[in-house]
């Protein structure tokens, strides 16, 4: 029996006339790394924020580890994580003065402090770093430092917002590995981005856009869940061929991959390449294929909609 | 209870390290009290010497060249122009060349002889040429401190114009004057600028501590750490105590050495006035600390309190002088009562139990600035 550590039900926040989250439900099983996906600006701060108790919600209901948020928000501090989107840890102090001021706010004692720095110090590759000041740092090291930081005090709930923004993609494939390593040790993590190739590395999705929840699950299934057939057009002279699709109202966007015209056909349309070979638009000469779904074509059928 | 003054010591360890990176602030902990005190030390005084005044001499006689050199003789005013018209005269007063003209007119020796004086007995009462002084001032009246200068010249004693003991004026009253007998305007200053440069320093420093933890972005790992506001707070404020003290010291030590300031007050009771002063001045920074949006705003505000606690205080104008409203808003500035405070224990050597009240003052001023600050202080971004 799996157990839920996050629940929110219709959680609502909004700033002033502005409604930043609606109507949104969430429920996260111990363990997970459970990702939000969604453009810049679609809510998913706001929503770690709210989990975080750094935010009040305006309406609605949420549970972590068993407590009420945001009447628990102090109880809760000591059990979670919460590594920020923009880097907020002191630039003027060392690697080891950062960790060490982490450390003992919690209340360690020096020789625990000591071995836990230590730890976290080889575990993160930061040994060589110790005394090296956090500002002198680059992006992916200031990461790992910033994780380190968080998972200070074991969480058992780690929120991690935008981790990777401002990392390469090498440096983004080991944190990866250690994010799975802390997920296989039962910390449950709550991952922001806005990388597909992240995004599918979760063990469950939440694709978000404008404060509004358009789907979730695994990401295997929400891509066989896609309410669209991807059908891959490749030939001479296929640009012009992007927006004569774009007003039919059967497919769902168009959008050029290199050679590939990669096109998105609604899925009540039950011969898709027949559809696309009969249009009077479309070359003899082209190659059509069925291929199997991304998760990018996941995130722009949910969001095609909503978007200006 | 002991996990909660560890967190204190965390942020105050943070704080430390932080400031010894910082090395403009640093510097600014030793450098503003000792260049404010060199700078007020030396230029603030009261008693007015040299200014430059112009004279329009209409009887160019012996008389009236020894009458100039008599009143340049007293170092209150420099004849630095000569004028042949009042007009003249008084354009140069008009663009600030001079700031007063001397008008000799022309029957000056005739109006000497019969000033009663000179002794050469008193005319009859009746006659209209007794009580004709002998000379005028025309004077740029808008700077008060300078006019009553000028205006203290109207009785100057003409014996030496003479060259003979004239009327001898005697005093109605004998004056004793306590604790600064050589009335040396820096005796005054120097302990009060302590009050003026810890105001400054102090709110200054902690009116930014929140709000650059906001700007860079820290606030919001700080909030998800189980830290209180009261022990965040605490911990950002008492590295400032002590660079107060240091602050004190220098400034006292130096005008000791450089204005021969005495200092004739108990260590204790001066440590322990300026340890409430300190603190009522870090927790109002604090209070400002949680309304300013950025460090722009939170200067701002400082530079709001920084004002009144230089012009009302007592620091440049007697305390007692001021209308009862002045006096009021005075009276809330916790810089008023430690310009008592300290301007009694240094000079005075003051009881500090004659001084109750303001020490009293000083720390209902901290307690409850506290509260304020804390309560306000919320631990979540909305």
């Amino acid at each position: 029996m799996t157990q839920c550590v996050i629940k929110a039900t219709q959680l609502d926040k909004y700033f002033g006339d502005l409604k930043a989250i609606d109507q949104l439900d969430l429920a996260v099983e111990k363990g997970q790394i459970y990702g939000f996906l969604g453009p810049n600006g679609c809510g998913k701060t706001t929503a770690i924020r709210m989990l975080t108790g750094l935010l009040q919600p305006t309406n609605g209901h949420i549970e972590v580890l068993g407590l009420q948020l945001p009447r628990d928000a102090e109880q809760l501090r000591t059990k979670l994580g919460y590594m920020t989107q923009k880097f907020s840890l002191y630039g003027d102090l060392t690697v080891y003065e950062n960790l060490n001021f982490i450390a003992s706010l919690y209340s360690f004692s020096s020789a625990e402090r000591r071995t836990r720095i230590d730890e976290l110090l080889h575990l993160y590759g930061l040994d060589e770093r110790a005394t090296q000041l956090a500002a002198s740092m680059s992006g992916g090291q200031r990461q790992r430092l910033s994780l380190a930081a968080a998972v200070m005090n074991k969480p058992k709930i780690l929120f991690l917002d935008e981790p990777t923004s401002a990392v390469d993609p090498q440096n983004r494939r080991d944190f990866w590995e250690t994010l799975f390593d802390l997920s296989s040790t039962g910390t449950t993590i709550l991952v922001t981005t806005h990388y597909m190739d992240e995004a599918e590395r979760c063990h469950k999705l939440a694709i978000l856009e404008a404060g509004v929840k358009r789907a979730d699950g695994t990401p295997k299934q929400l891509m066989a869940d896609m309410n669209a057939h991807v059908i891959e057009v490749s030939g001479a002279q296929t640009r012009q061929l992007k927006s004569d699709l774009a007003n039919l109202p059967e497919v769902l966007s168009a959008t050029q991959l290199g050679a590939q015209l990669r096109v998105l056909v609604r899925k009540d349309i039950s011969q898709p390449l027949e559809f696309l070979r009969t249009q009077k638009f479309v070359n003899r000469d082209w190659q059509l294929h069925q291929v199997r779904p991304s998760l990018e074509d996941v995130f722009v059928t949910c969001t095609g909609q909503g978007r200006q | 209870m002991r996990a909660s003054l560890w967190r204190v010591f965390a942020i105050f360890n943070k704080e430390l390290l932080q400031l010894k990176r910082d090395k403009m602030t640093f510097g600014m902990v030793v450098m503003i009290p000792l260049i404010q005190l060199m700078l007020f030390g030396y230029a603030i005084n009261t008693n007015v010497k040299d200014i430059p005044v112009g004279v329009v001499d209409h009887s160019q006689t012996a008389l009236s060249r020894v009458l100039i050199q008599t009143v340049q003789a007293t170092n209150v005013v420099n004849f630095t122009q000569q004028f042949t018209s009042l007009e003249q005269a008084q354009r140069a007063i008009a663009s600030a060349k001079v700031r007063a003209v001397l008008f000799i007119p022309k029957d000056v020796d005739n109006r000497l002889v019969q000033h009663p004086s000179v002794g050469l007995g008193l005319p009859e009462s009746v006659s209209e040429t007794v009580t004709r002084p002998i000379a005028q001032w025309l004077v740029d009246g808008s700077d008060t401190v300078i006019a009553s200068s000028i205006k203290a010249l109207r009785m100057m004693p003409l014996n030496e114009l003479l060259d003979k003991p004239a009327n001898r004026t005697f005093p109605t009253f004998e004056v004793t004057l306590f604790y600064n007998p050589e009335q040396r305007t820096a005796v005054n200053i120097v302990p009060g600028l302590v009050a003026v440069i810890l105001t400054m320093t102090m709110i200054m420093f902690t009116s930014a501590a929140i709000v650059r933890e906001q700007e860079r972005g820290n606030m919001e790992l700080l909030i998800t750490l189980p830290l209180s506001s009261l022990e965040l707070m605490l911990g950002k404020v008492i590295p400032y105590v002590f660079i107060g003290f240091v602050q004190l010291f220098i400034i006292l030590g130096m005008g000791h050495i450089l204005f021969n300031i005495p200092f004739g007050g108990n260590l204790a009771a001066l440590a322990l006035a300026t340890l409430l002063f300190i603190c009522a001045s870090l927790v109002l920074g604090l209070v400002l600390s949680t309304i300013a949006k950025n460090q722009l705003q939170a200067m701002q505000m400082t530079v709001f309190i920084l004002l009144p606690s230089i012009l009302l205080s007592g620091f440049m104008f007697p305390y007692e002088g001021m209308p009862i409203a002045a006096q009021w808003i005075a009276q809330c500035l916790p810089a008023t009562h430690f310009m008592r405070l300290i301007r009694g224990i240094v000079l005075r050597d003051v009881e500090l139990l004659n001084m109750a009240m303001d020490l009293l003052w000083l720390f209902a001023f901290t307690v409850i600035g506290l509260l304020v600050a804390a309560m306000r202080f919320k631990k979540t971004l909305d």
